[in-house]
């Protein structure tokens, strides 16, 4: 089973094991990982679930929709390979994957 | 016969704005004399008809004493339950849908190309004259985009951190000054001053001045037309001539200071000026005027009567007050408690780009549509016992009143961290902050909030 590590602002890491069918966002949430807020609980709606993705996984892990990525431009640390988290599917191709919180949800 | 909006943009290089619109108004008021302006509404309060004597078509939930009647809950759950897209035909600010459970006002808030923006955010209609002032809340993309950009870094949870101490100070100060043990409008003294401090420091504006702001704020956010409160079209155009006027001032002090080579300050003239997109909006007085009233208003009314519905919340609720002074770590979470609990602003306003099926009903294009946060947040298809104030609730950050989409508050870090500062300052001095009367409530249909609310203090030991 692969893992998706999480880094946070400060630069403390945690390593989560994949489970698949779920969100990142989710997947995050349900491990605890502090810095994420989804407070719209995944709908794409509200940018509080804001990622950043290691550039060689950006490509890889599926297309921002245009809402998402007004979503993203609502975030003053928009960065080129920003995601919301609620928007990956996370699957067992991920394993290896990092991502980079931001230092704040907005 | 050329709109009001084409002569001011035209005047706008050469005459300055506060000028053109004293001429708007005198325009207005000269029409008024001729009968050829819209028949202002008037309002007369009564008390609200029981719920259960309605039909459902008879509901009219724009009726602007319902929240001081505190009949707003029955009539909501009525609608929720028996006919969630609800449409009233006949209500004094014309025909309008009303969209009261939570699933629904996020589809709607969230589909901002089936529901535009554009024609404002209010039931009703900006006075005759000022009905072109352009602000981003009501803009669709992509405009709004760009006019939000320019400014929302000022808000941004990175500056705020840097801002934290002054806020601090500045409540601390506040609150030293309250008297203990005598009663006092907590509205005047904490509420409104608080807030009005708070724009004054974000827009580098004379804090001894900050009263004007908070003055400018309650005749712009509150009018007969737009949502059924009191006050007058003079009112209106009088308090958008002197914000036009002192904020222009400001723009050009700034605009000097920055052409002299001064470093530029973190307020949101100087981002404004600094930005491609919106360094030239003091020569367009309507644009001007409405993102200057959308950051006043904004950060105004929804944080002041915030900080009131906290206290009134903790005393209708005792056991939650004595579970908070047991654990101040709660604070964070009961911020996003009380704005859930409170809901500042009532409802957003939007048009149907196109005809849409929502929840069984048939909302035609051009149709008016009202998402009630007030309702969903009340919604108990998502928010378990929905009418209890519960400073430990689990998802308390899912609340609607921030809305959600592209014009999610651009604020709502800084209302948060305003309120969290206040009650941990508050829990440092006051062992009780007593509510001795009734409060009174503001005459509208938008602004859920308190004209006063008069309460007691008890020291800490």
């Amino acid at each position: 089973m692969g893992n998706i590590t999480f880094i946070e602002k400060n630069g403390e890491q945690h390593l989560v094991a994949i489970s698949e069918d779920q969100s990142l966002m989710q997947m995050a949430m349900d491990n605890d990982i502090p810095g994420v807020d989804a407070d719209c609980g995944g709908q794409c709606a509200c940018g509080t679930c804001h990622v950043i993705i290691e550039d060689k996984w950006f490509s890889k892990i599926g297309h921002v929709s245009d809402t998402e990525t007004q979503m993203l431009e609502m975030t003053p640390e928009q960065a080129k390979t920003s995601r919301l988290s609620c928007q990956i599917s996370v699957t067992q191709e991920m394993d290896g994957m990092v991502v980079r919180l931001p230092e704040f949800q907005m | 016969m050329k709109t009001f909006s084409e002569v001011i943009e035209k005047g706008a290089q050469v005459i300055p704005g506060h000028i053109q619109i004293k001429s708007a108004h005198l325009l207005q008021k000269v029409k008024r004399k001729l009968g050829q302006s819209r028949p202002m509404p008037v309002f007369t309060e009564s008390p609200a008809a029981d719920i259960d004597t309605l039909s459902i078509e008879e509901i009219d939930v724009s009726n602007p004493f319902l929240f001081r009647q505190n009949q707003w809950q029955s009539y909501f759950k009525r609608l929720r339950d028996e006919c969630p897209v609800h449409y009233q035909k006949t209500s004094a600010f014309g025909p309008f849908w009303s969209i009261t459970r939570y699933k629904d006002i996020m589809f709607v808030d969230k589909n901002h190309q089936l529901f535009s923006a554009e024609s404002g955010i209010m039931l009703g209609d900006a006075p005759e004259g000022l009905d072109k002032i352009e602000t981003f809340i009501a803009m669709d993309p992509p405009k709004h985009d760009l006019q939000r950009q320019a400014v929302q870094n000022v808000v941004a949870p990175k500056n705020l951190k840097e801002m934290e101490a002054l806020i601090r100070k500045r409540t601390a100060s506040v609150l030293d000054r309250l008297p203990v043990g005598e009663t006092f409008d907590w509205v005047d003294k904490v509420s409104v001053d608080l807030t009005s401090m708070m724009l004054a420091t974000l827009f580098d504006f004379p804090i001894e001045q900050r009263h004007k702001l908070a003055s400018w704020s309650d005749v712009l956010g509150t009018n007969p037309e737009g949502n059924g409160g009191e006050g007058s079209t003079d009112e209106v155009f009088i308090a958008a001539a002197e914000l036009i006027k002192h904020f222009s001032l400001i723009w050009r002090e700034k605009e000097a200071k920055l052409a002299a080579g001064e470093e530029k300050s973190f307020d949101l003239i100087s981002l404004l000026l600094s930005n491609e997109n919106t360094k030239d909006m003091v020569k367009h007085p309507l644009e001007f005027l409405g993102n200057l009233a959308l950051l006043i208003v904004g950060g105004n009314d929804t944080t002041r009567n915030s900080m009131s519905g906290g206290v009134l919340a903790l005393n209708q609720f005792p056991e939650q007050f004595t579970k908070l002074k047991h654990d101040p770590s709660l604070i964070p979470n009961m911020v996003s408690e009380i704005i859930r609990w409170q809901t500042p602003l009532a409802y957003m306003r939007r048009i149907a780009k196109q005809d849409v099926e929502l929840n069984g009903q048939l909302i035609k294009k051009g149709d008016k549509v009202l998402m009630w946060y007030v309702s969903g947040n009340r919604d108990e298809r998502d928010i378990e016992q929905p009418d209890q104030f519960i400073i430990d609730r689990k998802d308390a950050r899912k609340h609607l009143s921030f809305g959600f989409g592209i014009h999610r508050c651009m604020g709502n870090r800084l209302a948060e961290m305003q309120l969290r500062i206040l009650w941990e300052e508050l829990l440092t001095r006051f062992d009780n902050i007593e509510v001795i009367e009734e409060p009174q409530y503001v005459q509208s249909n938008f602004v859920k909030g308190y004209t006063k609310l008069m309460v007691k203090l008890t020291a800490k030991v």
